[in-house]
């Protein structure tokens, strides 16, 4: 059985088809990559998985239980899928360590005592225990983001979901951020929305192609760089590759 | 000045007036606002009818409907009771859209990070959305303690013994209008002035580090 499966995905806004049927499936402590141009749908997806924009069509899977269906009690699910965003989402009136343990306090009803001990770890982990006590507008984007992987990860996910994680970071920050994310590869699931694509390539279990709504094209990174079936994936890699390097 | 101790008898019902319907106000506000921004349609609308009703009219109209005009219907309140019920339902509405502004303000990426994190909607609304409103709505929320505090003195006309009440009988019966109304006037101004120092004491302990104080927090920081 796959830890996350995805059926035949549907939706639209308005008139607009922005997911024309995807489907793939991401297994236990794998890291899968999608990459695709703007407007893709890559992010509309992934808000379809944890279903705070639920499909129109299609199904949802994660450890056995279907999340499309209406009756699963999606606040228990998501508990088990860690979310980092592009622009980061910290909540803005908490410090670094309450943005870590508020989760823990309030939806885990961990003691608060205990839930601060343990997200004071997860920023250790991420490099910031001397930032436990900074608010957001006090850190830079790196750290923030880096604050934003330790709330997820202190829910104890089974599987993370990051909408381009390094986006709206300065270029010099970025490598902070990867570095966290690389240390993360096989001791949980990643699905990663990004344009890294060294990061891609050294990392990624399997890298999707994304156009238009469909899936072009999924592989390993060595035959995606490589040895692309379609025409198409070799030229986006080509011209995405020229742009963000290739390490 | 021997008429002082008279004048200052009304000064706790002047300070029970505002502060009754200031917190009575605030968490009707409160109620409204949030059944406007999130509620279903119908409570929606339901929250904008009492918003358009309140704000609407006078406020010395809605004391004497409910002091002289509830009375045809069976219905007789006290005129200190009628006035804190007619100042805090007025001053529900005024409150309700000041927060509404400042809860529609906070991004909706913060509710999603609150919702991602398994928190249910209402979670969300406490432990996220709310903390930053409240904060934010501050300033606008002591203006309406000030006009409040001011506009009690319409109580006057439903035969509250406020303040206002009290400086007019004495002026009546004295004929020192000048004198009586300026001492009045001065105790009026030493609360605004209290008042608003104090709010604003509130705001920089609460204010959120990094935001708007960034002068301070770069030199704690550096
Ligand atoms: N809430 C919404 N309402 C209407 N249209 C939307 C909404 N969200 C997304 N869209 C549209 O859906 C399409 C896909 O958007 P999406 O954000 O998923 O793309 P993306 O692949 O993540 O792009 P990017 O790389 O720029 O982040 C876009 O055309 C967008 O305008
Ligand atoms: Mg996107």
């Amino acid at each position: 059985m796959h830890m996350l499966e995805v059926k035949e995905i549907h939706k639209s806004y308005g008139s607009c088809e922005v997911l024309k049927g995807i489907s793939f499936t991401v297994d236990k402590d794998e890291t899968k990559v999608i990459i695709g141009t703007s407007g893709t749908g890559k992010s509309t997806l992934l808000k379809c998985i944890n279903q705070i924009d639920p499909p129109d069509k299609g199904e949802v899977w994660l450890d056995g239980e279907e999340l499309t269906n209406l009756s699963t009690d999606m606040n228990r699910i998501r508990q088990k899928i860690g979310f980092v965003f592009q622009d980061f989402n910290l909540f803005n009136h908490l410090t670094a360590l309450q943005n870590v343990s508020i989760g823990l306090e309030k939806v885990k009803k961990i003691e608060k005592e205990k839930a601060k001990a343990r997200a004071f770890d997860e920023l250790k982990n991420v490099g910031l225990e001397k930032q436990a006590g900074q608010y957001p507008a006090q850190l830079s984007g790196g750290q923030k983001q880096r604050v934003g992987i330790a709330r997820a990860l202190a829910m104890d996910p089974v599987i993370i979901l990051f909408d381009e994680p390094t986006s709206a970071l300065d270029p010099e920050l970025i490598g902070d951020v990867l570095d966290v994310m690389k240390s993360l590869a096989g001791k949980v699931a990643m699905l990663i929305v990004t344009h890294e694509m060294g990061f891609a390539r050294n990392v990624a279990d399997e890298i999707i192609f994304m156009e238009g709504g469909n899936i072009i094209e999924s592989g390993s990174p060595e035959k995606m760089f490589n040895n692309a079936n379609k025409e198409r994936t070799r030229e986006f890699l080509g011209r995405i590759s020229c742009l963000y390097g290739k390490e | 000045m021997q008429s002082l101790p008279q004048i200052l008898e009304g000064v706790p019902v002047t300070l029970l007036l505002t502060f009754f319907s200031i917190s009575v106000g605030f968490c009707i506000g409160l109620l409204l606002a949030l059944g406007r921004v999130y509620g279903k349609k119908a409570i929606s609308y339901g929250c904008i009818v009492y918003l358009e009703i309140f704000r609407g009219t006078p406020l010395l109209v809605q004391l004497f409907i409910i002091y002289y005009g509830l009375p045809a219907v069976g219905i007789i309140f006290s005129p200190i009771i009628a006035a804190l019920i007619g100042l805090s339902l007025n001053s529900a509405a005024y409150q309700a859209e000041y927060l509404r502004g400042s809860i529609q303000a906070i991004p909706s990426s913060q509710m999603i990070a609150g919702r991602t994190l398994g928190m249910t909607r209402l979670q969300s609304i406490r432990t996220v959305i709310l903390p930053q409103a409240l904060r934010i709505s501050i300033p606008a929320w002591s203006n309406e303690l000030i006009y409040l505090l001011k506009y009690t003195s319409i109580v006057v006309y439903i035969q509250v013994r406020d303040l206002t009440f009290q400086a007019k009988d004495i002026a009546s019966h004295s004929s020192r209008y000048l004198e009586t109304f300026l001492v009045v006037a001065l105790i009026y101004l030493l609360f605004t002035f209290v008042f608003s120092e104090i709010v604003d004491r509130v705001e920089k302990h609460v204010r959120i580090p990094g935001i708007g104080l960034t002068q301070t927090v770069a030199k704690r920081n550096a």
